[in-house]
């Protein structure tokens, strides 16, 4: 057993948990933010993407206290109060989801791409930078299409929002 | 995941110590061995992380001699400016490994350590003649590599860095695995002042190696025209669900151009 201390979503938090528990399971069932799923269990499909000190990461592929000391943001993370994050307006707006189930980490995976192409992002680009995150519902055209609109919207005034959420 | 102890190394001597215990292994990325532990392929009693490591990050490039930390990951291998200029297909390398998730978590120096026969990184420093430096000594590319998931490293001794002199032209071509991202095939070639190397990874029974045919057909000539009749024997090649032997000699070739002609543009 660890005690593990993180700053998740700008709180605070510590519990203690077995060495093996994996970030992702310590998210959901310690922290209860179950925004954040477990799809492949493999590293592939991206499902549990968060943020760890900024960078996008697979939470089902890191220790709970791998993360500890670390600042981390789930999808619980991105919005403002009652106003949603550009990227999730974006999602929501192009219909960027069929079942839902791979949408967080859709999300999060790109707030990161954003954040790593402020001079913007084109169909290509954004195509390549999901090669890890699986949609089976295969619903990637609308993905793309939002995250292609989230990119335009946070590159004409809201930098700051996209550098807060990465 | 059966139960393992965590320890945080604060230092380089303090991982080394720490790894005495029990069955210890070293934890960087973890993107290999996090993995290997789910499924219970590998069940060590203790983890040493030591990705947090200062002394172990970072990218320098003093003329033409490039220095990467063991703990640097490939996100940053793949984006350093400088090490974009003195050597651009190693930063082409890194970014064509696993996804932009596991980029941002996996490290050069686990990468080599683990040598997986389908992994891009002993490839590259094969073909780079790079130096493996580790807590205890220096160890030439050529000796490093010794099989399939094996190297000459001695139980707790620790990769520390990576050196190389940038060579005049090298580039890097990967025929990926669709589903996994490893290489089918990848072919590293490099022209430095000690020559034309070759090296491939993703195809030998016994991990990385370095094609003598390619290096043979190159030496006069670096250009894919050189490569015209190259035949690569499937003698020594994989076979499995993915490719067989023929299909891997034929693709090492096939990448093989593909990489020289990248090295020539």
């Amino acid at each position: 057993m660890s005690d593990v201390s993180l700053t998740v979503n700008g709180k605070r938090v510590s519990g203690s948990t077995e060495d093996r528990t994996l970030l992702v399971h310590f998210l959901r069932e310690h922290l209860g933010l179950t925004g954040t799923h477990v799809g492949c269990d493999t590293s592939q499909c991206g499902a549990c993407v968060v943020h760890v000190d900024g960078r996008a990461v697979k939470s089902c592929t890191m220790l709970a206290v791998q993360a500890s000391g670390s600042t981390i943001v789930t999808i619980e993370g991105l919005a403002d109060g009652a106003e949603l994050h550009p990227v999730q307006a974006a999602f929501k707006e192009h219909h960027g989801l069929q079942c839902g189930f791979c949408t967080p980490g859709m999300i999060m995976a790109a707030t990161d791409m954003i954040a790593r192409h402020p001079q913007g992002l084109d169909e290509a680009t954004v195509r390549a930078e999901l090669d890890g995150n699986i949609c089976r519902c295969t619903g990637y055209h609308n993905i793309v299409k939002a995250i292609l609109a989230a990119s335009k919207t946070m590159s004409k005034g809201a930098k700051g929002k996209a550098k807060q959420a990465a | 995941m059966y139960s393992v102890n965590y320890h945080r190394a604060s230092s380089v001597a303090d991982a080394a110590r720490l790894l005495k215990n029990g069955d210890a292994k070293l934890l960087s990325g973890g993107m290999t061995l996090i993995p290997a532990m789910k499924t219970r392929l590998a069940a060590p009693s203790d983890l040493v992380d030591v990705s947090r490591l200062k002394d172990l990050q970072g990218i320098k490039v003093s003329g033409k001699t490039v220095t990467i930390g063991a703990a640097t990951t490939h996100y940053d291998v793949s984006t350093d400016e400088k090490l974009k200029k003195a050597c651009p297909a190693l930063a082409h390398m890194a970014s064509l490994i696993g996804d932009p998730a596991v980029r941002y978590k996996g490290t050069i120096g686990g990468s080599i350590a683990n040598n997986d026969p389908a992994a891009d990184y002993p490839a590259a420093l094969l073909a780079l003649g790079a130096t493996i430096v580790t807590n205890k000594r220096e160890i030439a590319a050529d000796k490093f590599f010794k099989g399939l998931f094996d190297t000459a490293l001695k139980d707790s001794e620790i990769v520390t860095a990576v050196s190389f002199t940038a060579p005049a032209k090298a580039a890097y071509q990967k025929f990926r695995n669709p589903a996994s991202r490893y290489a089918i095939v990848g072919v590293f070639v490099t022209k430095g002042k000690d020559g034309v190397r070759a090296a491939v990874t993703g195809a030998g029974e016994d991990g990385v190696f370095r094609s003598k045919e390619i290096e043979a057909a190159l030496a006069k000539n670096f250009d894919v025209a050189a490569l015209g009749g190259l035949k690569v024997p499937a003698k020594g090649l994989m076979s499995d669900i993915h490719a067989s032997a023929d299909y891997r000699a034929n693709l090492i070739a096939v990448m093989a151009k593909r990489a020289v002609a990248a090295a020539n543009a």
